[in-house]
């Protein structure tokens, strides 16, 4: 790196120079960089439109197959493992269950207990904002184990609310909201006190129109969390037709081996539909989500 | 508290109910739960357990398999610390410079984000493919035998390489948005006094970066002790056997698998002391940090 910015520096210096070698450089760094982001992506793609012997025979090539759609149905409705229920169909509907319960939990949730936290004159106020703030240090992977115990215990194995209710159990969007409400300032709370608005009132006509791009910004970051959740899925869901796609994954590359024509073709594409939502909504919302991203730990 | 809040009393507990409700069973209760299960013995058929005070404690740190697995951790979490921060600095370092196509690298370089850990490696066992990979194929052109899932280092390798991969866009959006907060003045300061851009990114740039890079660096280890569990798990399609792993995935290991309940439970709470005290050392940076900015 120490020599590559040096002859960067000339060219800031004398900028006149017709070729600027260090801007030359500098895109070189960005284009291997980027390729180096890029090309696993592209091999996925390739096989996905690929014959799977094809495949097989000569690894994945430069060329763009005809397979695109017979990998694409094997894929959403050809079931693999025991019970035939985990088509990619069934696998993609589980995915958005948990990613937007996920995040509309996470955020119902969050906003509620920091609008009281904030607020409100409370006794308990700091006791409740310490208990809630300490799930913030423990991670679910620690605890993963106990935690499994208590919702067999409960009679939650194999259901949605088992899926996504554990996983609320961390304060990250309270901690956001609490941080967006104390900037608003405070004239406007004293405004609606003195037109007569109640909590409630206040709540819903003033606050949460103003919190809109927080909201969008923190569903974005919640929803590709929650649809990307691999350790707990795996865990509690047991039924095939529970799966998620990413919980899935594993169970797809195990098929891959010791079969004779491994489908290459839908394994492939599985993944593919398990990795575009998610990439999709970041890419398109880049702004909202870098922003909630940078902001939420400050 | 804001000075000018509600004074009703009954609304803000009902509001705080849903979530201290759900964090008081599925927070404290398995964090009490596994604090007191690490100093019981559970019979493995589920015949009750038995009060061993710190045995499990002991047998643990005297087991060499777990020294092993603490080593290669320690190993994981440093490389993949590293490379991902190196490389995602030297990329928002260029993708600041650049004029041109400067929206299109920053998509490029963030999408990876929104790709899960296990998916990664799924895509890392394709890459890595024994017959065909073109990693594996690019390996053997300079005479390296790759064998994921067989060697040992090997699989180790790639397991780190597709961390990296997967971390690096987290740490390019904070770095440039880092890059992006440095005020023009200073930059332009910065051009007079010192000519050599390399210079100058030692001397402003990077000390105006640290704290951003601190606070990284704690996202980092979590991210390489944590998160990089769906990469192990698919790369090593499920067979721990011989193959590398991490502390995490040995508490789902045993915890999970091997049904020693005390065990795993002791190896949870060594962990939730490992993750308090970096949580605690983050806290103090943060602190630290107001005063830099």
């Amino acid at each position: 790196m120490a020599d590559t910015t040096h002859t960067s520096t000339n060219t800031v210096a004398r900028p006149r120079k017709s070729i600027k070698w260090g801007t030359v450089f500098d895109h070189t760094i960005l284009i291997l960089g980027s390729l180096f982001m890029l090309v696993p992506i592209l091999m996925v793609l390739q096989t996905v439109t690929t014959p799977d012997l094809e495949t097989i025979k000569n690894g994945p090539g430069l060329t763009i197959g005809t397979e695109l759609d017979d990998n694409f149905a094997k894929a959403m409705f050809q079931a693999s493992g025991f019970s035939g229920e985990n088509t990619g169909t069934s696998m993609l509907i589980n995915s958005l269950i948990l990613g937007v319960g996920f995040a509309v939990g996470k955020i119902v949730i969050g906003m509620m207990a920091a609008y009281a936290i904030v607020y409100f004159r409370l006794r308990f106020a700091t006791f409740a904002f310490w208990l809630i703030f300490t799930t913030l240090l423990l991670p679910l992977e620690v605890r993963i184990l106990p935690s499994y115990e208590i919702v067999q215990q409960l009679g939650m194995l194999n259901t949605y609310s088992g899926l996504i209710i554990p996983l609320v159990a961390s304060a990250t969007a309270t901690f956001f909201f609490r941080q967006f409400f104390r900037s608003v300032p405070n004239e406007l709370v004293e405004a609606a006190r003195i037109d007569g608005a109640g909590p409630v009132k206040f709540f819903i006509d003033i606050l949460v129109p103003l919190s809109q791009t927080m909201i969008a910004a923190m569903f974005i970051i919640m929803f590709v969390y929650g649809w990307n959740q691999y350790l707990w899925p795996t865990m509690i869901t047991t039924d095939e037709d529970m799966y998620t796609l990413v919980r899935g994954i594993k169970q797809i590359t195990q098929d891959l081996e010791g079969t004779n024509v491994p489908e290459y073709g839908r394994a492939n594409m599985l993944a593919l539909i398990a990795i575009l939502p998610p990439v999709l909504i970041v890419i398109f919302f880049q702004s909202w989500f870098v922003k909630g991203l940078t902001e939420s730990d400050k | 508290m804001k000075s000018a809040g509600f004074t009703t009393r009954w609304l803000p507990i009902l509001l705080l109910v849903p979530q201290l409700s759900i964090i008081a069973i599925f927070f404290y209760w398995p964090a009490l739960y596994a604090m007191q299960s690490s100093f019981y013995l559970q019979d493995p058929f589920g015949f009750g357990s038995t009060f061993v005070g710190l045995e499990n404690y002991s047998s643990l740190l005297s087991s060499s398999e777990y020294m092993k697995v603490t080593r290669f951790t320690v190993v994981f979490t440093a490389l993949v610390t590293f490379f991902s921060l190196a490389l995602a600095l030297l990329l928002a370092v260029k993708a600041d410079n650049v004029l041109r196509g400067a929206k299109t690298y920053r998509t490029l370089l963030m999408w990876v984000y929104a790709v899960a850990p296990p998916v990664a490696g799924f895509i890392g066992v394709m890459m890595f493919n024994q017959s065909w990979g073109p990693l594996t194929e690019l390996a053997r052109s300079i005479g390296w035998d790759f064998k994921l899932g067989v060697n040992f280092n090997d699989t180790a390798s790639a397991m780190i390489l597709v961390s990296v991969w997967k971390q690096v866009p987290v740490n390019f959006i904070f770095f440039l948005s880092g890059l992006q907060s440095i005020p023009k003045s200073v930059r332009e300061a910065a051009l007079i006094d010192n000519r050599s851009s390399f210079g100058r990114f030692w001397d402003v740039t990077f000390p105006l970066l640290a704290p951003t890079g601190f606070f990284l660096l704690i996202i980092n280890i979590t991210y390489s002790l944590f998160d990089t569990f769906g990469v192990i798990d698919t790369m090593v399609k499920g067979e721990p056997g011989n193959n590398p792993m991490t502390l995490v995935y040995k508490v789902y290991v045993d915890g999970f698998r091997g049904n020693d309940l005390g065990g795993s439970s002791a190896q949870s709470v060594i962990l939730m002391v490992l993750v308090l005290a970096l949580t605690i050392f983050q806290f103090r940076l943060v602190e630290r940090r107001i005063h830099y900015t």
